[in-house]
């Protein structure tokens, strides 16, 4: 026992020895399994990175949350791009009213806009919305307080914002009661949203000026269209029966026939999620095909390699049968070189692979999680491409007759 | 020491079978230093090949120290080579980039015996002493001269402490001068009671053995002491 646990030392000693002596060669050599191995840890941490972060934003949507966005209008049995929305302020109101599933109704519609405050300015979105808003996104106002249903009505040019532009626009005095404007619009601040961080798709939320939708439409856009309704319904299991009741009330509000399609589109919460996870798992699936190819690849170079090197090494391998190596220790060392190959390639495409992880995290704003299992799994898939692809050269050097092999040139 | 019996090796060459070796018998005592000559294809490197256990007879019988290998499996051949036969073959066949020490330890991997890596340093050490090249331990090949190479190969070849030496054109790739040390080398290493076989088909190479078998043919034709022995001009080996 002792003597074999010597002797394999030594042979990996040896092992080792030649691959550093070729320090480029390895290198390029080990190329494919490190980009697999890097591919294989980026995958694990950005497919459960982004399952978590997914969870955590359905929870940050808002409960029993639904859009209904304004979609195709059908006119003389031709379907075209809406020209406009197909959504007025009305339909917002028929559904709060007429709904018994739906608990909250927000009227939403969106401009873009430089937003001054005093000698700051800053490009935002600007947001507007109904009362209901802040109990449908569950997104609380942290300080001063949300507009009222009497500001709404007047269209009165109050704004609350989120944590973002306070931070571009008043970075050292509170905002609350000053003016800032909006396309020139004077706006008084009433209030300061809580922080919310990035959504599923990496966009700041805290990014935005909330302010009543009426106030949008009459003096900032003139629109008469709404750009979105948000709906809550009472609880998470009457979601579907809210979004049939909003169908069936918006199709009887458009005067739809039966051989028309909806003119717009309903998203709830869990179809949201549902496309976040989606997107990430094509990631992941992206990233599984480019490891599992890097991987073959990586191995056919190692076992490319490995035939050089038995190539080169004849005489060698001839020279150690001579003086008493069996086939079996031969075998060993060439496939104890492989596996140290591609075992180096591995550590080297983990250390890679952990580096992604983090500037993926960094950029897509996914925060990602490294799984130790992961990254042993790729580890240890990198020793058997080791064993699997070098077998084949390790067996023809082993099967190499001495004399032969002495007498190559 | 070596005792071979009407030993036939034959090839098969598409439909032809050639006989490399005609039954030859030969019997080596220890301590002898047996030149074996002849020319191309006499089947004198197909003896050699047997004698060192590389390949194994069609026929014959062939005792080594003792022990019949004949018949051997490859792995108790490979056993047979690392524990009794030292080789010097005429390129010398270091392992390039790797120090002179290493390249004698080389044996001491395959032996039956788990030596520590100190144990194996030691004896590499010794063996090098006794081709006086114990000051080029970390030497690799190409740092020396081909005189100094063979030396390492002949260290090498001692490191396991084997009955027979083989030495196949060990001056081959040498110049005169340089082969005259070489063989100077062997003539202390036998005087030291060193069994040695060199083969060769250098006329003056064999002069410096005790015996010379002469082959032609696959068959032995002379076999005879050597009269005018040349005694190469000794360095202390051990210097």
């Amino acid at each position: 026992m002792k003597i074999a646990t010597l002797r394999a030392w030594s042979i990996l000693k040896v092992g080792v020895r030649s691959i550093l002596r070729n320090t480029t060669r390895s290198i390029l050599t080990v190329l494919g399994i490190v980009i697999g191995v890097a591919c294989v840890i980026a995958m694990n941490a950005v497919g459960s990175g982004a399952s978590k972060s997914i969870q955590s934003n359905i929870s940050a949507l808002g409960t029993n949350f639904i859009m209904v966005f304004p979609g195709a209008v059908t006119q003389g049995g031709v379907r075209i791009t809406a020209a406009q929305s197909s959504l007025l302020p009305e339909d917002a109101t028929a559904i709060k009213n007429e709904c018994p599933s739906v608990a909250y109704v927000s009227a939403g519609i969106r401009s873009g806009g430089q937003v001054v405050a005093g000698e700051n300015n800053w490009g935002t979105e600007v947001f507007g919305c109904d009362v209901d808003w802040p109990f449908i996104r569950a997104w609380n106002v942290e300080r001063g307080v949300f507009f009222s249903e009497a500001e709404v009505k007047a269209g009165t040019k109050v704004a609350v914002l989120g944590a973002t532009v306070v931070r571009e626009l008043f970075p050292d005095t509170d905002p609350i009661g000053s003016v800032i404007r909006i396309k020139n619009v004077p706006f008084r601040v009433i209030g300061v949203l809580e922080r919310k961080g990035g959504n599923t798709m990496g966009q700041d939320q805290d990014d935005q000026v909330v302010v009543p939708y009426t106030t949008v439409m009459k003096r900032l856009t003139g629109a008469i269209r709404l750009g979105i309704i948000q709906v809550a319904a009472v609880s998470p299991d009457r979601i579907g029966q809210a979004m049939d009741e909003i169908r069936v009330l918006l199709r009887q509000r458009h005067r739809l026939t039966q051989a028309q399609d909806d003119d717009f589109n309903m998203r709830s919460q869990e179809e949201i999620a549902a496309t976040a996870s989606q997107t990430a798992r094509t990631f992941s699936v992206l990233l599984a095909s480019v490891a599992a190819i890097s991987l073959l690849v990586g191995g056919i170079g190692i076992m490319n390699i490995m035939l050089v090197s038995v190539t080169e090494r004849t005489r060698e391998i001839g020279l150690r049968m001579a003086v008493g190596a069996k086939a079996r220790h031969v075998l060993g060392q060439f496939l104890l070189e492989s596996v140290a190959l591609s075992i180096v390639g591995g550590a080297i495409g983990v250390a890679l692979g952990i580096g992604a992880s983090l500037l993926i995290a960094r950029f897509a704003g996914w925060p990602v999680s490294i799984d130790p299992g992961g990254v042993a799994v790729a580890f240890f898939f990198s020793a058997f491409i080791g064993v699997f692809f070098g077998f084949y050269p390790a067996r023809k050097a082993a099967a190499l007759d001495p004399i032969e092999a002495l007498r190559y040139e | 020491m070596i005792e071979i019996a009407d030993l036939v090796r034959t090839y098969r060459m598409g439909e032809f079978e050639v006989k490399a070796l005609d039954g030859v018998s030969l019997s080596i005592a220890a301590g002898e230093f047996v030149a074996i000559m002849g020319p191309s294809g006499s089947g004198k490197s197909t003896l050699m090949n047997l004698l060192g256990c590389l390949d194994r007879p069609t026929s014959g019988r062939y005792l080594l120290d003792g022990t019949d290998v004949a018949r051997m499996p490859p792995e108790r051949l490979a056993e047979i080579r690392n524990a009794k036969i030292g080789f010097v073959f005429q390129s010398f066949n270091l392992l390039p980039r790797t120090s002179a020490a290493e390249n004698v330890e080389l044996p001491l991997l395959y032996g039956a015996r788990g030596l520590s890596g100190r144990e194996r340093q030691d004896l590499a050490m010794k063996s090098l002493g006794k081709v006086g090249l114990a000051g080029r331990a970390d030497h690799t090949p190409s740092q020396l001269s081909g005189g100094q190479q063979q030396r390492v190969a002949i260290a090498r070849a001692l490191i396991t402490d084997p009955p027979v030496l083989l030495a196949d054109e060990p001056t081959g790739n040498l110049d005169s001068a340089t082969s005259e040390e070489i063989l100077g080398l062997f003539q202390s290493l036998n005087d030291a009671g060193r069994t040695i076989l060199l083969i060769t088909h250098e006329p003056d190479v064999a002069e410096h053995a005790r015996r010379v078998v002469a082959l032609r043919d696959g068959k032995i034709l002379r076999d005879e002491p050597v009269h005018d022995r040349r005694i190469a001009a000794r360095r202390k080996a051990a210097s």
